[in-house]
């Protein structure tokens, strides 16, 4: 170290491995980082393989994953409970990259997913209009259309972490209900604009065309600022799990208010207290209140990579890979570490970094092949910084269930098994 | 200073009577008749609940026949998970107690409960009770849970009146955006 004035790509950046993200920053690697990987001895000969030699099958008129994915698949209890009640869940650690591909966007609904033909739905806004109007999704799709990358993450999202003794969870069981999409559709302000809000009018009750007619009240406020209702995600039509024909997106607020299968909005003076405002998703505190109407997912990250299930094969380099998203803005920075939160280095944040949507970010260790806790940090750009388990008590209480967003851990031991631990 | 705000200004007269020139206008009017069969939601003060009237003693049949199976023997100790507990709890709010969150104990507005089983319940035939029904229904829960008595008729007047034990328990989340 004597005489450096900076960092080398590889130079160690935290305790227990961490080296400095400009690894990523500058794609070099030096040859302390690298030599573990080396040290795996000659491969195999090449050979030629059958479907080098014969043409393989023709086209398919919707294209699938490999056979050799098949465990890349969502994950959700079995029954008893009747069917369509509940959440699945999306694998997060078979994942790469911000987009969740949307056949493993998770879901929750409360009376299973309906069918619903496009041709006979219809979306009506009344109550505290001029003109109350009725759409049909042939008229939707003819306005103007806006696109944006944003999460939905389930307000019960990470909620095992409540539990007083870590649970042996793996990472899609624990965060899982955490997905982004390319979501494209229509400006909700503009259909009210068109309908024309009465000047009482401060909430939006929106309400789903499934058999629970799933419903939720909205800021009047929220509606106007980037509220989209959304026919298309990444670049086809939403999946009926997600919301088909249309779904309501209300950027970086709790999952339940982005309302699926959108048949109804009515504007009112006040909300409609419906059960999923009030018996659920409130969060109960340490005293006997509990906040309402918590709006917000807040900041955020986990890392997906290592994570339990994806043992390490011995000493030397892993890239630490994991989301980080807020619901207040952008990412600014995560910090990661691999010595239980005893010390920090900043990780290579992936771009695009966008409001309200997952940012990747990266890090470099060095496993020595002893025991470890790697957690990683998240701030947004309003400053605000995921808190410690701890710190996340302290303020709430681990009574609440939901928004549950403090820093999680991963121990690694000495055969490289990951596994949800506190410290 | 002067000239940035001028030119907001400039840019959203501009944009704003642009958009009220060009915006199309799709919708098709409705007269508000023509959606009272889909208008299900009932605010906390009562606005949409439907005419009819229920008590706790015709409910209970109802309960027995229709809820029973997945929420319980007089809606305690649910056979289905996330159907939870309708009843009991009481005191579990309490610091440092494992809270259970029933109707009684933790739902802070009687019309929620007409308002959620009329849209939801029961699970597999959705919508399918009478208004006489729900009414009856929900008076038979809000008695199981002490909240009103077995021969209370419940309907439009009575049922934004009941006073559930806790009305008071909820604060607004101090972090929402502006
Ligand atoms: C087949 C099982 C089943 C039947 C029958 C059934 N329910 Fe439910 N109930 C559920 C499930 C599942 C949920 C949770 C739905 C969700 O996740 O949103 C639920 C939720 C509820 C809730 C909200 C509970 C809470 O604390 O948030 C109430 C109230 C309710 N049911 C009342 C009734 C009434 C009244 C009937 C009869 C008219 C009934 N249910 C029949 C399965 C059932």
């Amino acid at each position: 170290m004597v005489g450096k004035t900076h960092p080398e790509p590889g130079d160690p950046a935290a305790g227990n491995g961490i080296l400095s993200r400009r690894i990523f920053l500058e794609g070099a690697l030096v040859a302390g980082a690298t030599s573990a990987g080396l040290s795996r001895g000659s491969a195999e000969p090449l050979t030629v393989q059958p479907w080098m030699k014969v043409p393989g099958p023709g086209f398919g008129g919707y294209g699938q994953p490999s056979p050799f994915e098949s465990k890349v698949i969502k994950v959700f209890p079995p029954p008893p409970n009747p069917a369509g009640v509940g959440a699945s869940r999306t694998p997060l650690h078979m994942l790469e990259g911000m987009i969740t591909p949307s056949g493993l966007h998770f879901e929750r609904s409360h009376s299973g997913v309906p069918e619903i033909d496009p041709d006979q739905h219809r979306l009506v806004i009344h109550g505290l209009v001029k003109r109350p109007l009725v759409f049909t999704v042939e008229a939707l799709s003819r306005y103007p259309m806006q696109s944006r990358i944003a999460f939905i993450e389930c307000g019960g999202n990470s909620q095992a972490l409540n539990a007083p003794q870590a649970q042996p969870l793996n990472v899609a069981a624990i965060h899982g209900l955490l997905g982004c999409s390319e979501w494209t559709g229509v400006r909700l302000s503009t259909l009210l604009d068109e309908a024309g809000i009465e000047p009482q009018a401060r909430w939006v009750i929106a309400e789903g065309a499934d058999a629970a007619a799933m419903s939720r009240s909205i800021p009047l406020a929220k509606a106007m600022d980037d509220a989209l209702l959304c026919l298309y995600q990444n670049g086809e039509r939403v999946r009926p799990s997600n919301g088909y024909p249309v779904r309501l997106l209300l950027p970086g607020f709790e999952g339940n208010m982005n309302v699926k299968w959108l048949r109804r909005l009515k504007l009112t003076a006040d909300p409609a207290m419906t059960k999923d405002e009030t018996s659920k998703y409130t969060i109960l505190l340490k005293d006997e209140k509990a906040w309402q109407f918590v709006f917000p997912m807040e900041v955020k990250s986990v890392i997906t990579r290592p994570s339990p299930g994806l043992t390490l094969r011995g000493p030397g380099f892993y890239e630490i890979s994991g989301q980080a998203w807020s619901g207040n803005g952008s990412i600014r920075q995560v910090d990661v570490s691999a010595d239980g939160g005893r010390s920090w280095a900043p990780a290579a944040l992936q771009g695009p970094i966008l409001p309200k949507a997952p940012v990747r970010f990266r890090a470099a260790w060095q496993w020595n092949g002893g025991p470890a806790v790697l957690q990683s940090r998240a701030t947004d750009d309003t400053g605000m910084m995921q808190p410690t388990r701890a710190q996340f008590g302290d303020e709430r209480g681990l009574r609440g269930v939901y928004h549950y967003n403090a820093i999680a851990s991963w121990r690694i031991d000495e055969k490289g098994e990951a596994s949800n631990v506190y410290v | 200073m002067f000239t940035s705000k001028s030119v907001a200004v400039c840019v959203s007269l501009t944009s704003g009577s642009a958009a009220l020139a060009q915006s199309p206008q799709f919708g098709q009017s409705i007269e508000p008749a023509d959606i009272a069969a889909w208008d299900i939601s009932i605010g906390p003060d009562g606005a949409g609940l439907p005419p009819g009237r229920g008590t706790a003693i015709e409910g209970e049949a109802i309960y027995v026949a229709k809820c029973q199976a997945c929420h319980g023997d007089r809606g305690i100790g649910p056979s289905v998970v996330l159907a939870g507990a309708l009843v009991g709890g009481m005191g579990t709010l309490a610091p440092d107690k494992t809270p259970i969150k029933t109707v009684g104990s933790y739902w802070p507005y009687a019309t929620t409960l007409f308002d959620y089983v009329r849209r939801a319940m029961p699970f597999q035939e959705s919508k399918s009770l009478t208004a006489d029904e729900v009414y009856a229904v929900t008076a038979y829960i809000l008695d199981l849970n002490g909240i009103v008595g077995s021969n209370d008729v419940i309907d439009a007047q009575s049922l934004p009146k009941v006073r559930m034990p806790n009305r008071d328990g909820f604060i607004p989340f101090p972090r929402n955006p502006k």
